[in-house]
């Protein structure tokens, strides 16, 4: 594919993101307060019907990251395309699917998204955009850089994010693909959600360069780091990606400072990280609570914030509920969805 | 005395060449590195250049003679002080028998003749007695290469759907490595034929990627060796998204290339990976043989909705064949064909395979024993239908592979015959494979660890009791 003469980057260092973000908007406030606590809710809610041994497998919540996707959503269009590795549930609320179709899969139910065949890891939605759930690490920055592809070949102006962890940002793939997309000046938006651990090995225990917004310069590709907690900050450096993408410059690489509470998955004791680290994080930097304070700081009352609350755990109610009920695939599904 | 100049061998499966253009005279002084011919293969132009120095004393082959075998003396080179008068006492005789050993093994079938050199021998042989299902009464047919038949399946397929584009290593301004996208690059420019980096687990989780929006990548890997890098987002990726996304999101997409052995090449670039693939759900798995068939079962695969392994042979591409001379010739996945009718032993083979497949039924009918061979074509579906219905007819069954035997093809052809059609057996499957060994370089041991045809002969009369 032939590239585009070249762009003169308007930014092409490496930098992190300085000051204070751009005030949201009350009406920005509140839907990223909503979408937040949908994300939170629903992970608790997924933890406990895990725990009721309702869900099966493995199951990678995303508490405490809730900004980082929602933030990103904030500077999308409709078109965009967003892809993920196995922590998925909350990139997914993000993209608008529904929680009854999410939490039902996680069930292994007939109305999930996946009929009940992908599981926690392997949910897809081609109305939203949404290219999966992706259990193999690493993998979905290739694929997302296809998407980016897609979207070059047909000459429209959507973009792509191709969001991983810290660990995956060691996989080869990663960046066989940064070079073709900069080759080939893809928009696609590498989203690096640094939560700290791969699993349970500390950033600087995996990684040489542990500012992963630098792992694009060998092949010019502009990054910048930004606070994964601080929602605002997300949609601001979102924002900037996307222009650039948007703008027909290539690709764009943001590292997301953020930090998962739970453990990896459920079954992880969390002993590589003390429980007093996990507090201080929740106690000072917490993404909803963050938002929730400057809520009330603008005397927006309990009682609102209260009804957001209730609103977002009927609904999560609902899935569970729904995730119970639904009945498990028919027998037949086995052979269905081989080959088309 | 005068030195001769032979025919180069300018690529580990080239047989002949044809002599495009002399770029010295007789009688100029040539110093070694001069390029003093240039060779045409069906792959490409390349240059001659001399080692030795001295004066061009005579041109042996006349610039413009096509197909002159590799080994052959094309030219004599005059020391100093040597004159047209030593010309007499050069050996009449050409290539020096060691050379001769060298080109012998470049057969696979090794049976003393280069196998492509053999004069227009086309693809499937004149033994073929079934006719082609697919093609209608009266349709002329076209001679082309196996490499140009892939490339017209290329080519007509992405004329007819935009969403076609062919992406790998070289398949655009080198135009392709083995040649087999020649001229795509100038027909449909370079939004649609992509050079790739040398990135195999990326591009193929690029094409992947892109396929799960609904375009349909061609995906060429040099050699399917190479694509261990990325059998992940093969397997993982293409093959298991449809299923896992409960019908929502397919993967149309072809990855194709040569695979199995070629000559001389070693370990590494001599795997078959046939039985690999084909275990795969979700993927389909198609091997040819014949020109035709590559021509029409690779506008099959563009065409299907899944993930389609297309598993080509290198030593073939030069081959040529029939291939029927319609607008739109498309060969059914999954659907073996009968290559020659016979009744006393059934031969399954695919692929490569099926050269000793044909040249054994050929040296069986010979000795008395009517050979019927079933070319598999797609490994995945597999045709079993046609097997057990030859089986049936003659009781008896040999599979031929290159590839290793251990849970191989043949593996399971023949426990598909045990299942389907064990009452009707006289004989235990035979199975011929490769040799349960790394491909090794040494051209004796190498044609030791391929299939041979007496070895097909004699599994054939083993399972005939002959």
């Amino acid at each position: 594919m032939a590239a585009p003469k070249k762009a003169v980057p308007k930014d092409s260092g490496q930098e992190k993101g300085t000051g204070s973000p751009p005030e949201f908007t009350r009406e920005q406030e509140l839907k990223a307060l909503r979408d937040m606590l949908l994300i939170r809710r629903f992970e608790e809610k997924a933890g406990q019907l895990y725990g009721m041994g309702a869900i099966g497998g493995f199951c990678h919540l995303y508490i405490g990251q809730e900004a980082v996707v929602i933030g990103m959503q904030m500077a999308l269009k409709p078109g965009d395309q967003v892809i993920t590795g196995y922590r998925d549930h909350g990139h997914m609320l993000a993209c608008g699917m529904s929680a009854n179709g999410v939490m039902a899969e996680l069930t292994g139910r007939r109305g999930g998204y996946s009929k009940g065949k992908g599981g926690s890891m392997h949910m897809f939605s081609l109305e939203k955009h949404f290219y999966g759930g992706h259990g193999i690490v690493g993998a979905q920055v290739s694929l997302g850089t296809g998407l980016a592809f897609a979207n070059r070949y047909r000459g429209n102006d959507n973009v792509s994010l191709a969001y991983f962890g810290d660990g995956a940002a060691n996989q080869g793939q990663v960046y066989e693909s940064f070079n073709m997309a900069e080759l080939w000046k893809l928009p696609v938006i590498y989203v690096i959600e640094n939560n700290r651990y791969a699993m349970g090995t500390a950033v600087s225990r995996a990684s040489a360069q542990v500012d992963f917004s630098k792992r694009g310069v060998s092949f010019n590709i502009p990054g910048k780091q930004a606070d994964g907690m601080d929602v605002r900050a997300v949609k601001a450096a979102a924002d900037e990606a996307v222009a650039w993408c948007r703008a027909g410059n290539g690709p764009f690489i943001l590292e997301m400072q953020t930090y998962r509470y739970r453990g990896h998955s459920m079954s992880d004791p969390a002993k590589y990280r003390t429980r007093e680290e996990v507090e201080k994080v929740r106690h000072d930097s917490d993404p909803i609570e963050q938002v929730r304070n400057r809520l009330l700081a603008a005397k927006v009352s309990e009682d609102e914030l209260k009804k957001i609350d209730a609103e977002v755990r009927e609904i999560v109610n609902e899935s569970a509920d729904f995730a119970q009920k639904d009945p498990e695939p028919d027998p037949s599904e086995l052979w269905t969805d081989v080959y088309r | 005395m005068p030195i001769q100049v032979l025919m180069p061998a300018l690529s580990p499966t080239m047989e002949k060449g044809n002599l495009a253009k002399w770029l010295k005279k007789e009688g100029e002084t040539i110093k070694s590195g001069d390029v003093i011919a240039e060779i045409e293969t069906d792959k490409a132009t390349m240059e001659v250049e001399a080692t030795d120095e001295g004066t061009l004393g005579k041109i042996l082959i006349p610039e413009g003679t096509a197909d002159v075998a590799v080994n052959t003396p094309i030219a004599m080179i005059l020391a100093d002080g040597e004159s047209a008068a030593d010309l007499a006492r050069a050996p009449a005789a050409p290539a020096p028998s060691v050379a001769h050993e060298v080109a012998e093994s470049r057969s696979p079938v090794g049976e003393g003749k280069p196998m492509i050199s053999a004069p227009a021998q086309p693809a499937a042989p004149a033994s073929v007695s079934e006719p082609e299902p697919e093609v209608p009464a009266g349709t002329e047919f076209i001679t082309q290469t196996i490499r140009e038949a892939l490339r017209d399946a290329m080519a007509e397929e992405m004329r007819r759907d935009p969403d076609v584009f062919v992406m790998g290593e070289e398949v655009a301004e080198y135009q392709g490595a083995y040649k087999v996208t020649q001229g795509l690059l100038q027909e449909f420019g370079a939004r649609r034929v992509i050079d790739t980096p040398i990135t195999e687990h990326g591009f193929a989780g690029v094409g992947v990627g892109a396929a799960m929006t609904g375009l349909k990548p061609i995906v060429e890997f040099m050699t399917f060796n190479f694509a261990m890098q990325a059998i992940d987002q093969i397997i993982n990726s293409a093959a298991k998204t449809l299923y896992m996304s409960g019908g929502q999101m397919g993967c149309s997409i072809v990855f194709r290339g040569p695979n199995g052995a070629a000559a001389r090449v070693a370990a590494q670039h001599s795997q078959d990976y046939s039985a690999w693939y084909s275990q795969v759900p979700g993927l389909k798995v198609i091997a040819p043989f014949s020109a035709a068939d590559y021509k029409g079962l690779l506008k099959a695969a563009i065409r299907d909705p899944n993930p389609v392994i297309f598993l080509e042979n290198e030593v073939l591409y030069g081959h040529t064949g029939e291939v029927p001379k319609l607008d739109d010739y498309v060969v059914p996945i999954g659907k073996a064909r009968v290559a020659r009718r016979g009744k006393d032993v059934t031969i399954v083979s695919w692929s490569n395979g099926m050269t000793y497949a044909l040249k054994a039924a050929d040296e069986l009918a010979r000795q008395g024993i009517e050979a019927e061979v079933v070319d598999l074509r797609t490994l995945r579906p597999m045709d079993t239908e046609t097997i057990v219905a030859s089986v049936k007819k003659t009781g008896r069954a040999v599979t031929v592979e290159e590839g290793w035997q251990q849970s191989g093809v043949g593996a399971e052809v023949a426990a598909r015959i045990m299942e389907h059609a064990f009452d009707y057996l006289d004989a235990p499957v035979a199975r011929i494979s490769g040799k349960d060994v790394p491909m090794p370089y040494a051209a004796n041991l190498e044609k030791l660890a391929l299939p041979s045809v007496a070895e097909v002969v004699e599994a054939a009369k083993a399972v005939c009791y002959r």
